[in-house]
């Protein structure tokens, strides 16, 4: 750890946080990240279906992957059924 | 035990009764329970008040005890001023969320009505099963009859919301013997009741330079209880460690308002000593076998033998200096418990105390006893033994080789 974290005098009792629940960016876990090929992509929106954490999204034209939600998975490889997602490491 | 200050009203009740007293004078918010003996008298007791509206509490019936943990630490998070009940297998289900609740700070309080743990199945009284709680990070106490029952639950509300505490309290009445004993037990009137206890109020916290109540509330949004790893559980753990120690002189300050209020004090709030300064033996018990226990010291003490008991009624936070004090000077200890633990030198409290007296100079010979298991009877006459035994060691000066023993186990 390169970053000195507080003592236990200065962090609030019972691993109190003043954020709520919805706000905390869980996608640090990922070891693998998504990465599509835009040109093979037919936006047949199998992954955005098929995403266990809600974390592609569809704007109408186009998907995008929600980097801080997504745990990387490799669901929507795996279902893609044009394989235009490979994953990569992070 | 005469009332002193305030006037009270003298009833013929259980254990079980005075528990559920207690919570209905300490104007619970919310209270989720599942039956199991011999706890049951307790929330049924409740269930009527609520039934009949001599409460407001919000009782919530739930399919099971990791359920009913569940549910009041929710409400207490919340803000509730919440109450639950259990016993033996119940206690055991309900293990995980028992150290959720205390390492989420939340005040619950907890009656435990002492049942030994199944296997064999067993409904009787013994203290295995709130003994094997040690470690979860609640407040503990062992009440010797009905009326300390009514009393600590009471006091249990003060001392785990006190801002400087802050954690659940489980308050022990042994199986039986207390729970369905019918016993006089002077109530304080509901009014006084509620003066003493008054309103929880919320523990004040500080996040990012602004203070906020330590509760689940829209207007100022915060996460109880998210995930902690090994960048700070450890700081958690030292902050919890450091409420125990805050609870020492809580536990006495409450222990005295409340003998200010109704004339009954319970020592210091840990110990209760009885002629244990110029003891030759002294047996350190908890629970109901302090009230045999005494009765036979009285009985030895008029025949001009120096016996001195000792009774443990806060277990946690454990009183070590304090026992350590008053037995540094006794030449042999025996300690009773209604608990059994297997592969071990003795039992939890044989073992603390036993560590308490580590750092004396001359320390006592210490002798455990295990007894009244599974609900076996625990009468004078094993105080009798033990005493005899601790006096002859004190006379010849010979330790026995192995300092555990059972007392009435046939062989």
């Amino acid at each position: 750890m390169t970053k000195k974290l507080p003592g236990f005098k200065d962090i609030p009792p019972a691993g109190v946080t003043w954020k709520s629940a919805t706000e905390y960016k869980t996608g640090d876990w990922r070891s693998k990240r998504p990465v599509r090929d835009e040109e093979k992509c037919t936006r047949c929106l199998i992954c955005w279906i098929f995403c266990p954490d809600a974390a592609i999204s569809w704007d109408g034209k186009d998907i995008h992957f929600d980097m801080n939600y997504c745990k990387g998975c490799g669901i929507c490889a795996e279902e893609c059924p044009v394989n235009c997602i490979k994953m990569e490491d992070e | 035990m005469k009332p002193m200050s305030a006037k009270q009203i003298l009833m013929g009740i259980n254990g079980d009764e005075a528990v559920a007293y207690a919570a209905k004078h300490a104007l619970v918010d919310v209270c989720a329970a599942y039956p199991i003996t011999p706890q049951t008298i307790i929330v049924e007791k409740f269930a009527e008040f609520v039934a009949n509206g001599e409460v407001e509490t919000e009782f919530v019936r739930v399919e099971s005890e990791h359920s009913a943990l569940s549910a009041c630490l929710g409400a207490s998070a919340a803000g509730a001023r919440t109450f639950t009940a259990s016993a033996a297998n119940g206690i055991e289900l309900m293990h995980e969320v028992i150290f959720l609740t205390s390492s989420i700070r939340q005040p619950v309080v907890m009656a435990v009505a002492d049942r030994s743990p199944s296997g064999p199945i067993n409904i009787h009284g013994d203290q295995t099963v709130s003994l094997a709680q040690r470690d979860t990070g609640w407040i503990m106490m062992y009440c010797e009859n009905s009326q300390e029952a009514y009393d600590s639950t009471l006091q249990a509300f003060r001392i785990g919301e006190h801002p400087d505490v802050q954690l659940p309290v489980m308050t022990m009445l042994d199986g039986f013997v207390l729970t369905h004993t019918l016993e006089n037990v002077y109530l304080l009137k509901e009014a006084d009741a509620h003066k003493f206890v008054g309103r929880r109020q919320p523990m004040m916290i500080t996040i990012d330079g602004k203070q906020v109540p330590l509760k689940l509330d829209p207007k100022t949004p915060i996460t109880i209880g998210p995930l902690q790893l090994f960048d700070y559980y450890m700081e958690s753990k030292l902050q919890h460690s450091e409420a125990m120690e805050k609870a020492r002189p809580v536990v006495t300050q409450i222990n005295n308002e409340w003998a200010q209020l109704t004339g009954r004090k319970y020592g210091d709030g840990y110990l209760q000593p009885f002629k244990v300064t110029d003891a030759d033996a002294v047996i350190l018990t908890t629970g109901s076998s302090a009230g045999t226990a005494r009765f036979v010291a009285r009985q030895l003490r008029a025949q001009g033998k120096k016996v001195g008991l000792l009774k443990l009624r806060t277990f946690r936070p454990f009183p070590d200096k304090k026992i350590a004090k008053l037995l540094a000077d006794v030449p042999v200890v025996g300690i009773f418990e209604r608990t059994h633990t297997t592969g071990s030198l003795g039992g939890p409290i044989f073992n603390e105390v036993r560590s308490a007296l580590y750092d004396l100079d001359t320390r006592p010979t210490i002798l455990g006893y295990y007894g009244g298991l599974g609900g076996r009877d625990v009468t004078p006459d094993h105080f009798r033994t033990i005493y005899k035994e601790l006096l002859k060691i004190k006379d010849t000066g010979k330790s026995p080789r192995n300092p555990i023993k059972y007392i009435t186990v046939r062989k």
